[in-house]
């Protein structure tokens, strides 16, 4: 007991600080808004863009940006890998790699290539013609910040599972030690809660592996993407096409691993003749639910872990619509209101990371289930 | 970037990273883990298995323990019960026979005293007799030393011939 409460307070102060962190570096941007905006004060007065700040916080970008100082931006180069259909505007090359920095930050263009600032392709690298109009995006397969983010998870799901492993060879049929203790509970409960009643005694070992690979990558990088310093803090599930990629697995492993019962179920269900003749009404309806199910994960995980970091950023970023509408002050006695706001987000994030964990893998778990199974 | 368009980009690079994580959690993690601890709960239903069946032996061996002591009892209580019969037996046997010896020592004593007493009598008989006939020679020496007598007692012989 005195442990357990032991570690709740740990992770409360975790929280705590990572939030602080959190709340340096865009302490930090709200001084950058502020000081662009003197220097373009001339010109016209610049808002703190609330909008602007929060999707920017949220989104994919091609650079890892940790803070800004004044002018000065500081942030991780990522590599940059383009393909393009128009050689002679790059030197002559179709095939490019170099790092983000040569970008200086969105503001130059490298190459031919430049981030495109316009409407039609905000945020994403474009090429540009001899007279410096774009004509169109390259084919892009740069290591993003959420690709990035990816592979940091990725060492530290690695490093996790490997220790596992090993303690578990030397421990064989003994009791679980150290990391083990952490995790044989999670791997427990996925195989006896999540495996065994959605997928049926007999076949949930086969896809144990994917169902524990699945979970544990997505606690692993939502509760990554809770921690706001480098190299976590990087919006991964909350990006579609990363829910995407694991919503398309689950499709794939479902489809291969279905049976003829599954299978007549979809194209010849049991019911009335005249829902399948002239016009087959239910296979139709069959068939766009084996699409349906794994868009609804893609969506539900994405929705879900993009509204937490969205909510969190909306209430730091109300301190700098407070401190640029009525004065540094009143932003200055807005923001322990904000801060407690996000702490108790932030805290309802890492439940919702597990839950959300949770549910894509038990709804995996049971399309394998519908697949595998032989009778109703 | 837009917020819920997918980025191709960013969909190559997570196919092929979430295939390697896939491939490399599957054979150098799980399949250890998952086999530990299937292998600890197997040892551990065993254990449990051999103890519960370790308790039925116990409990099999207290009741043969308690049918090997009732059948020892019984067996005492037999012995004991032949034990007593063969003594009363022996002591019924050696009370007959005791009886039987004072009876024959008892019978020989009497045949001796009779014996005995036929000795005795025939004994005494002889020396009446032999008394008898001295005192008769006595009688008659004195009787007959007188010529007249003898003569009287030839006569009266006689008589008593005739008469016969």
């Amino acid at each position: 007991m005195l442990k357990l409460s032991k570690s709740y307070v740990i992770t409360v102060a975790f929280l705590l600080f990572s939030f602080s962190a959190l709340f340096a570096q865009h302490t930090n941007e709200g001084e950058h808004a502020q000081a662009s905006e003197s220097h373009a004060a001339a010109s016209h007065e610049e808002a703190f863009s609330a909008g602007d700040f929060v999707i920017d916080h949220v989104s994919d970008s091609y650079d890892w940006h940790i803070t800004s100082w004044g002018e000065t931006h500081v942030s991780i180069p990522l590599p940059i890998i383009l393909y393009s259909k128009h050689p002679e505007l790059h030197d002559g090359k179709a095939f490019h790699v170099f790092m983000s920095s040569k970008f200086h930050h969105g503001h130059d263009a490298y190459k031919g290539f430049k981030i495109s600032q316009s409407e039609d392709f905000k945020g994403k690298i474009v090429e540009l013609d001899a007279n410096g109009h774009e004509i169109g995006k390259p084919i892009d397969v740069s290591i993003t910040k959420a690709i990035a983010g990816v592979l940091a998870s990725v060492v530290i799901l690695f490093w996790l599972l490997f220790s596992m492993a090993r303690s578990a060879k030397r421990n064989k049929g003994r009791a679980p030690r150290g990391v083990q203790n952490l995790l044989e509970p999670i791997i427990l409960f996925i195989r006896d809660e999540v495996a065994k009643p959605a997928i049926g005694e007999h076949k949930y070992e086969k896809f144990m592996p994917f169902l524990l690979s699945l979970f544990f990558f997505i606690l692993i990088n939502n509760f990554m993407g809770l921690i706001p310093i480098v190299p976590f803090g990087a919006n991964v599930t909350g990006n579609i096409s990363v829910t995407m990629v694991l919503a398309l697995f689950t499709f794939f492993v479902t489809t291969i691993n279905g049976n003829k019962h599954y299978w007549k179920e979809i194209y010849n269900p049991d019911v009335p003749w005249w829902l399948k003749f002239p016009i087959p009404l239910m296979p139709i309806v069959e068939l766009s639910g084996v699409i349906t199910k794994p868009f609804v994960l893609m969506v539900r995980l994405f929705a879900n872990m993009m509204a937490g970091h969205l909510i969190v950023m909306v209430f730091i970023s109300l301190i700098f619509v407070f401190g640029s509408l009525f004065g540094p002050a009143v932003g200055l006695g807005a923001s322990p209101v904000s801060i407690v706001f996000s702490v108790f987000i932030l805290l309802l994030d890492v439940l919702v990371s597990f839950i959300q964990a949770y549910v894509f893998t038990l709804l995996s778990a049971l399309y394998f289930g519908m697949a595998t199974s032989d009778h109703h | 970037m837009g917020l819920v368009m997918p980025n191709p980009g960013t969909i190559i690079w997570m196919i092929i990273i979430f295939a390697i994580v896939l491939f490399i959690l599957k054979k150098f993690a799980w399949k250890p883990i998952l086999n530990a601890l299937k292998e600890r709960e197997e040892s551990i239903a065993h254990a449990l298995n051999s103890a519960e069946e370790a308790k039925k032996e116990v409990a099999g061996l207290k009741a043969d323990n308690e049918k090997i002591i009732a059948e020892a009892r019984r067996e005492k209580d037999a012995i004991l019960k032949e034990a007593k019969e063969l003594k009363d037996k022996i002591v019924a046997e050696a009370k007959e026979k005791a009886a039987q010896e004072a009876q024959k020592t008892i019978d020989e004593a009497r045949q001796q005293i009779d014996a005995e007493k036929t000795a005795a009598i025939n004994t005494i008989k002889k020396q009446v007799a032999e008394l008898s006939v001295m005192i008769a020679e006595k009688v008659i020496r004195k009787e007959l030393a007188e010529k007249g007598e003898q003569e009287k007692m030839v006569d009266g012989l006689i008589d008593d011939i005739k008469l016969n």
